[in-house]
């Protein structure tokens, strides 16, 4: 006979009096048609039409097919059978409710304009999400918040969006992928940072993007593992382009947060970039501190995927290093690799204090929610 | 320890399973060829209704490029991370603190993995007459 | 110029420098200083080539390394004359320096770049030819790389085979970014070569460029292609392991060179979580990813990208979870370190000794046979290929 070793139950954070801000909630529409009241119908015609135009091999699907039907946490499907994501009434049941949300952040995902190789369409789609995300998510409970979503191959249609929506203070930052034509470092696209230090908000970057570039720099891996692990090599290029191009240094009041990406490797990128910086400074004068520095002051994490070392206190010292202000606690609700905010920190030996940090404190602040 | 009936006999196909509450705790009740089995419906990695899974086969493989599907609905596979369990025992079926070879040889269909760590919690399950009974 | 004369060692005693002649430098670099020196080894159809398609007037430098971009050479190991890693009397003042009992060359050069495939086979037989006459004939302390034409894996095998009788060559070197993730099965037949000839496979830092080198997309800087080798690397691991190469090829070894080691431990607790949740997409895949990874991966130790003093270093290797994967190298003649500072003294004596000569004796078989034939590839009777 096995010995039992059941997962003690745990009090909800609730229960242990922290209040929780879910930095990655996806939403999702039952039907495209929810997206028509918000689109011209030049635009709905585009979409019945001729459909996603993307940098990928499948209009309406990844090309890396996951392990669960939609990504999605099998649990997480509406009664009637609906996308997970896509019904307000459940996802508020099922986890805001039942994990003790205070806010939760929406990350729009699915028929993302970012992706689009038209960009008049994409700006089009990007705008309907944004309305549909106040009038379908927002309006129906006031703990959610909306993200701006925004086409960055099109700066100057993500600059009218961005600064067109920033008046509605439920929409809490500006939301690009990391994946684009070019790293976001390019100056390319810093009239969009532009626009969000303008407007007093933060940049989210969610893992993902059609931006047409393979996941490695070897093409593309055969396996969703492969897929899903580089999303950390991805978030790693991005920093490195964001910090080593001068993002920062020509907008120091900058913020960005990486969203599902883990954060555990970013020290050892630190510290490698710091390491090399002195080689390559000739090359980079405008950097006038050491990259690491950068990265501290500038950028912050969503704890989703959390990290799972193999050895007692390897969490906390990776916390130690990263730093406890710059994390953000996130679910990735409905998807499959979702952290439960009853054990995703447990193994962290965090204080109450800091654990408050990141599963609300950090949020609250830099996001403005009262 | 209290006896519950949870089920009739034939209520629960085979491949198929029931959820039930008794005493607060949350159970998954599974046919599996005939036989009977119960698992507490919370996954010892992260706290998810493992009983809510894809019943499912054991993938395994000979060398890279072949599949084969063995053990057909003996496993449970957790909703959220994908954890696989073995309904009959509970055993997860990876170990991140042994080292093995295990690749090198064959033991038991679907058991080349070492044994992991966590073990879903297992209820002792009887069919008296016709109804299915467990004991907590 | 006589053997005895040219070699630096013989003027010193053994047991010298610092570490004794008890080191073994896993990653020092020798470069090609002109296309001219290819001549002896191309066959009549590839050196005219040489000439009516002025194949030398670029000499097939590879992006990214610039010679005379600090990285690329310490001060002090530059040549008076020619580029980094071109002059043997520089190597050997650094190997008698260091105390080197072994030191392997890896030769980075553009025949991995061509698109021509046969043009890239002749090249890098040209390379191993000339690497085996003017570097490995001229010290005995040298071991090499077999520069592979990675374009096409049956050239490949043909080169493996024609080098394998040379024991000198200990490993064959491959770019850290190509066409394919190197896992791909495209690719088995040089690992079913390796692994019969003994030969780990050497990954080292470097892209052909055929795609970007992050998903992210082309950076403008070299400092930041630089920076996203090591993800190039974590990206070929999982590649390696997912696909199955340590499944179908279970004595095969690989290198990583000038990659990095920081990023192991987060690198590994990862692959491992994603692998519990999506084993079965993989099922030749039976153990987590890190312990598959401790016993068929090695990695060199500069450059040390965790800092040295503080504690991260210690912790960092700590958390890496094995001694036995690191191998000592001073990526002669980049500059990663200065002095003499090549292996942290911060580390224990235990490990120090395991990096410096143990991990590398027991990754390299081809170094544990004591005085190895050498066996000239042109008496065997090969013939550059390709025409």
């Amino acid at each position: 006979m096995n010995v039992t070793v059941p997962l003690p139950k745990q009090q909800t954070p609730a229960e242990q009096g922290l209040s929780i801000v879910d930095c990655d909630i996806h939403p999702a529409p039952k039907v495209v048609d929810e997206l028509f009241p918000f689109m011209a119908k030049r635009w709905q015609e585009h979409l019945k039409t001729f459909g996603s135009h993307v940098r990928q091999g499948l209009s309406d699907g990844l090309a890396h097919p996951r392990m669960t039907p939609d990504v999605a946490r099998v649990d997480a499907w509406p009664d009637d059978g609906s996308t997970p994501g896509s019904d307000p009434a459940f996802m508020k049941r099922h986890h805001l409710d039942a994990n003790g949300v205070e806010y939760g952040i929406l990350i729009p995902l699915g028929r993302s304009g970012s992706h689009q190789r038209n960009l008049e369409y994409g700006a089009a789609l990007c705008s309907a999400v944004n309305d549909w995300q106040i009038s379908k998510y927002c309006e129906f409970d006031n703990r959610i918040r909306a993200s701006i979503t925004a086409t960055q191959e099109d700066t100057a249609a993500a600059v009218a969006e961005i600064n067109k929506r920033a008046k509605d203070k439920r929409f809490v930052q500006v939301l690009i992928p990391p994946r684009a034509v070019e790293p976001l470092g390019k100056r390319r696209y810093w009239p969009i940072y532009e626009a969000a230090v303008a407007n007093k908000l933060p940049v989210g970057l969610h893992l993902g993007g059609m931006g047409g570039h393979p996941s490695t720099g070897s093409g593309m891996g055969s396996y969703y593992i492969e897929e899903h692990t580089s999303n950390v090599q991805t978030m790693q290029g991005l920093i490195t382009s964001l910090v080593i191009e001068g993002v920062f240094e020509a907008f120091p009041d900058l913020q960005m947060v990486l969203i599902e990406g883990g954060f555990a490797w970013e020290p050892a990128l630190n510290w490698r970039m710091d390491k090399h910086w002195k080689n390559f400074k000739a090359e980079v004068p405008h950097l006038k501190r050491a990259p690491s520095e950068y990265s501290k002051q500038h950028i912050r994490f969503t704890t989703q995927p959390i990290e799972e070392p193999e050895k007692q206190g390897d969490l906390r010292q990776i916390i130690d290093w990263v730093g406890v202000d710059r994390l953000m606690f996130s679910t990735d609700y409905p998807h499959w690799d979702f952290d439960d905010p009853r054990y995703a920190l447990n193994s962290a030996g965090l204080s109450v204090a800091e654990k408050q940090k990141i599963m609300s404190g950090n949020a609250k602040a830099l996001y403005g929610l009262q | 320890m209290a006896r519950h009936v949870v089920a009739a006999v034939g209520e629960i196909a085979e491949g198929e399973r029931k959820l039930v509450t008794i005493e607060g705790r949350n159970i998954g009740i599974f046919n599996v060829e005939g036989e009977y089995y119960a698992l507490l419906n919370r996954c010892p990695h992260a706290g998810a209704e493992l009983c809510r899974g894809f019943i499912v086969g054991f993938a395994d493989s000979d060398e890279p490029g072949h599949y084969k599907l063995d053990r057909k609905g003996e496993f449970l596979r957790c909703p959220w991370h994908g954890w696989e369990f073995d309904i009959r025992t509970g055993q997860s079926w990876f170990d991140p603190k042994v080292r093995t070879r295990a690749y090198k040889t064959s033991v038991e269909k679907g058991a080349e993995l070492q044994k992991g760590p966590y073990v879903a919690e297992t209820f002792a399950v009887k069919v008296e007459e016709n109804y299915i009974v467990i004991e907590i | 110029m006589s053997r005895q004369a040219a070699t630096g060692a013989d003027a010193r005693p053994a047991g010298t420098g610092l570490f004794r002649g008890e080191a073994i430098d896993c990653d020092v670099h020798v470069a090609v200083p002109s296309m001219k020196v290819f001549a002896p080894y191309l066959n009549d159809y590839w050196r005219e080539a040489v000439t009516t398609r002025g194949l030398d007037r670029h000499n097939m430098n590879i992006t990214g390394q610039a010679a005379n971009a600090p990285i690329n050479a310490r001060p002090d190991w530059r040549p008076k004359q020619g580029n980094p890693g071109t002059d043997l009397p520089t190597l050997q003042n650094q190997l008698d320096t260091f105390g080197t009992k072994y030191a392997i060359l890896n030769c980075m050069y553009g025949a991995q770049a061509l698109h021509h495939e046969d043009m890239a086979a002749a090249f890098c037989s040209a390379i191993n030819d000339w690497i085996a006459r003017e570097w490995l004939d001229k010290d005995a302390r040298l071991r090499a790389s077999i520069v592979l034409p990675i374009q096409n894996p049956q050239n490949c095998v043909k080169e493996i085979e024609k080098r394998a009788g040379d024991k000198r060559f200990v490993q064959v070197l491959v770019p850290a970014m190509g066409e394919m993730t190197l896992g791909r099965r495209y690719y088995w037949p040089i690992y079913e070569a390796c692994e019969k000839y003994d030969l780990p496979v050497g990954v080292h830092a470097g892209s052909t460029y055929r795609f970007a080198p992050a998903s992210v997309g082309w950076f403008s800087y070299a400092f930041e292609d630089y920076v996203s080798q090591a993800g190039a690397f974590e990206n070929q691991l999982l590649s390696l392991v997912a696909e199955g190469v340590f499944s179908k090829f279970p004595a095969l070894k690989v290198v990583f060179m000038e990659s990095g080691f920081a990023w192991l431990p987060p690198f590994l607790w990862r692959a491992n979580k994603t692998w519990r949740g999506v084993r079965a997409e993989t099922p030749w895949v039976k153990q987590e990813p890190a312990l598959i990874i401790r016993e068929h991966v090695r990695v060199t130790l500069q450059p040390v990208d965790a800092p040295i003093d503080g504690g991260a270093l210690e912790r960092t290797i700590e958390q890496i979870g094995s001694d036995d994967m690191l191998l000592f190298s001073t990526d002669f003649p980049h500059w990663h370190f200065d002095g003499l500072d090549a292996l942290p003294e911060t580390l224990s004596a235990a490990l120090r000794k395991k990096i410096l000569i143990d991990n590398p004796l027991a990754t390299y078989s081809r170094l544990r046979e004591h005085a190895p034939g050498r066996i000239d590839p042109c008496e065997m009777g090969s013939q550059p290929h390709g025409s």
